[in-house]
């Protein structure tokens, strides 16, 4: 019992690495002289403990990248953020991403914070050698003397399955996943406290794929980092993630612990992405949803997911079901499981 | 019998590294395989990341020449493809949708431009097409693969979603009703249902209209799902091949052993 009710009062004491409240975020375009709103962040919460793997997951287009990329803030227009704020939680420090000048945010991002865009090979230099890559992105950030800062990225790179040859290679005499892995290994090697990371693992055959994770892992655990990740893969997410946030159309519509997630999902989007997943073994049809994602410049009216919905009602058209807690740790927004009159 | 594809004894080697530390890698390493005419088929590649997959890709697009062997399209040697017509005649039957959409589009040209050219293109065969042709075409496929061209319309690469980007690249090879599809982890930025339609989607194609597909995958559930025949690559060599199905539920070789055990499943929550 006492062990309990301490570990539940340094639970609530500690503040979160990262806060994320009530965040909007619009790429507004000009289309025909009109301003259109293409809302693809759209009031989203949540929040990532110390030493948490948060899973993101969602359906293509759904805004996942722009809540990433709005988190970290590397916000470029004509994306906006357009409500809410997002605060970090360094060394005790409290850091609203949004009130910094962008020299402290570019601070904040080398020391503490590292980011891992979707397809990015293009932070690896196209015209040098992988080895620049390395010395100009990390070697000033780890004060280590040149042996052994070669060695630690040497380890490094063969934890991520890759041969140190890879540093005289040139980014285009790489395969995809080589590259893959070169920007993981760059954006790690630093071991930084935080971890966000969008689709990190799409060109990497599994056994790869796996030694990825594991290091991932191991960064999570010797040091306590925390990380916030995109993946359609429900499978890595099912393997490493801690909790699970899915996201449709711009919000957030379920999140939970991840075996709840995977064994009692509510909410009818969630539900059809699980059940979605194909196996080895298996080639009976698997149906998609139907109809196409929606328009984030034009999203249905209410629940978002309702032209799409096996149990859409109507109030689902009318209303956007609110956010309900049926645990303290799983939420979901759906006027089918909260009951239509809340 | 005839070949619509036939991959003969193909290598190639690599020159990589700096002055000191030059060194060759033997990227594909003598692999044949062939596809018949009259039997078209889904034949997945499968295999440990940078085994040769997408260079084995680009020597039957002829992008990459072959160290030794020849690669033979409905019987012409696709490294004998010179000029401008010559090209586009093999183009035309031959579509590739490359790894990393990303990077295979170019940042500063919108990608409806990319749609419209194809079609331009390919759609010339009875007479020039109009305006409207070419925009119903290009809207047809991209609804095929769950998007439209008013959402296209107008976007550079870095406007869409790594989805939307790679379904736009399956959208734009279908345009010219190719026979062979040559697609390199097509759908590896899509989410499972979308990425299930789009599987879907290729089997219906061969199903109807006779297209082939060389898909390269890491997925290996999708590959079971559609696929008729797999192979299975390491280090540049094919390592073991056969019917997907029996392939997959009975792997021999030691790695495709291994690479079916490292499969991850939900069922780890
Ligand atoms: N620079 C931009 N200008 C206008 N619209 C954009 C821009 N970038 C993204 N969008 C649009 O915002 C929406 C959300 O895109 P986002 O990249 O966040 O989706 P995602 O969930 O990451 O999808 P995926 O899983 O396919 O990568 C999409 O409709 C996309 O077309
Ligand atoms: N243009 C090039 N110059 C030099 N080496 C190359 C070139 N292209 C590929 N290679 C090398 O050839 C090998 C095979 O690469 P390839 O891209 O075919 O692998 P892959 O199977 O597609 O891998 P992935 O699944 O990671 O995409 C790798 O060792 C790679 O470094
Ligand atoms: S709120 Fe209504 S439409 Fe939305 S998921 Fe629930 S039942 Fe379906
Ligand atoms: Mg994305
Ligand atoms: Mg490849």
């Amino acid at each position: 019992m006492q062990t309990e009710s301490l570990l539940h009062a340094s639970d609530t004491a500690v503040e979160p690495m990262l806060v994320v409240d009530r965040l909007k975020a619009y790429y507004t375009t000009k289309a025909f002289g009109i301003d259109r709103d293409i809302r693809a962040v759209d009031d989203i919460s949540l929040t990532v403990a110390k030493g948490e793997i948060y899973g993101v997951a969602g359906e293509s287009s759904s805004g996942k990248t722009s809540l990433i990329k709005t988190i970290v803030g590397a916000i470029r227009p004509p994306l906006h953020v357009v409500g809410g704020n997002v605060r970090f939680n360094f060394g005790g420090q409290a850091h609203d991403v949004y009130s910094l000048r962008p020299d402290e945010l570019q601070a904040i991002r080398w020391r503490h914070l590292s980011y891992i865009m979707q397809g990015s090979m293009n932070v690896l230099n196209p015209v040098r050698r992988i080895r620049h890559s390395f010395y100009d992105f990390a070697f000033n950030h780890m004060g280590l003397g040149r042996t052994a800062f070669w060695d630690k990225v040497r380890d490094h790179l063969k934890k991520l399955d890759l041969d140190p040859g890879v540093l005289d290679s040139y980014p285009h005499q790489l395969s995809g996943g080589m590259r893959q892995r070169t920007t993981i290994a760059l954006a790690t090697v630093c071991t930084p406290e935080f971890i966000v990371a969008d689709e990190p693992t799409t060109a990497l055959d599994v056994i790869v794929q796996r030694d990825v994770l594991t290091m991932l892992r191991d960064i999570q655990r010797d040091l306590g980092s925390s990380f916030l990740f995109v993946t359609h893969d429900m499978s890595v997410h099912a393997t490493v993630s801690d909790r699970v946030g899915i996201v449709y159309a711009g919000r957030l519509v379920e999140e939970a612990d991840t075996p709840t997630l995977f064994r009692g999902a509510r909410h009818p989007y969630t539900q059809h992405l699980v059940a979605s997943l194909p196996k080895i073994g298996d080639t009976t049809r698997r149906a998609s949803l139907s109809g196409r994602p929606p328009s984030l410049a034009d999203p249905p009216s209410g629940c978002r997911f309702h032209p799409r919905c096996p149990l859409a009602m109507d109030i689902c058209s009318r209303e956007v079901p609110a956010m309900t807690n049926l645990t303290p740790r799983h939420r979901v927004a759906c006027f089918a499981v909260s009951g239509a009159t809340s | 019998m005839s070949l619509i594809l036939d991959i003969d004894h193909v290598s190639k080697t690599f020159l990589q590294g700096g002055l000191l530390s030059r060194r060759s890698v033997e990227a594909v390493k003598d692999i044949s395989l062939q596809i018949e005419a009259e039997r078209p088929e889904i034949l997945s590649v499968v295999g440990e990341s940078g085994s040769g997959k997408s260079t084995l890709a680009a020597m039957v697009l002829g992008q990459q020449l072959p160290t030794r062997g020849r690669v033979l399209f409905d019987g012409i040697d696709v490294a004998s493809i010179h000029g401008r017509a010559e090209h586009r005649a093999f183009m035309a039957k031959v579509q590739p949708v490359l790894q990393n959409p990303f990077e295979a589009f170019n940042p500063l040209k919108r990608v409806d431009r990319y749609l419209f050219a194809t079609a331009a293109n390919f759609m010339s065969a009875n007479g020039r097409p109009t305006r409207a042709e070419i925009e119903a075409r290009v809207d047809q496929t991209l609804v095929e693969v769950g998007l439209t061209l008013a959402e296209v319309r107008g976007r550079f690469p870095h406007e869409l979603s790594g989805g939307q980007l790679q379904r736009t690249a399956i959208a734009r090879a279908l345009i010219p009703d190719p026979r062979l599809l040559v697609a390199d982890e097509p759908v590896s930025m899509v989410d499972a249902s979308l990425r299930m339609s789009i599987v879907n989607l290729f089997g219906s194609l061969r199903d109807r209209l006779g297209l082939s597909i060389i898909y390269i995958t890491h997925d290996l559930a999708t590959a079971y799902y559609i696929s008729d025949r797999i192979i299975i690559m390491k280090k540049g060599e094919v390592v073991e091949r056969g019917n997907a199905r029996d392939v997959l539920d009975n792997p021999q070789h030691p790695y495709s052993i291994a690479l079916k055990n490292a499969v991850l499943t939900p069922e780890f929550a």
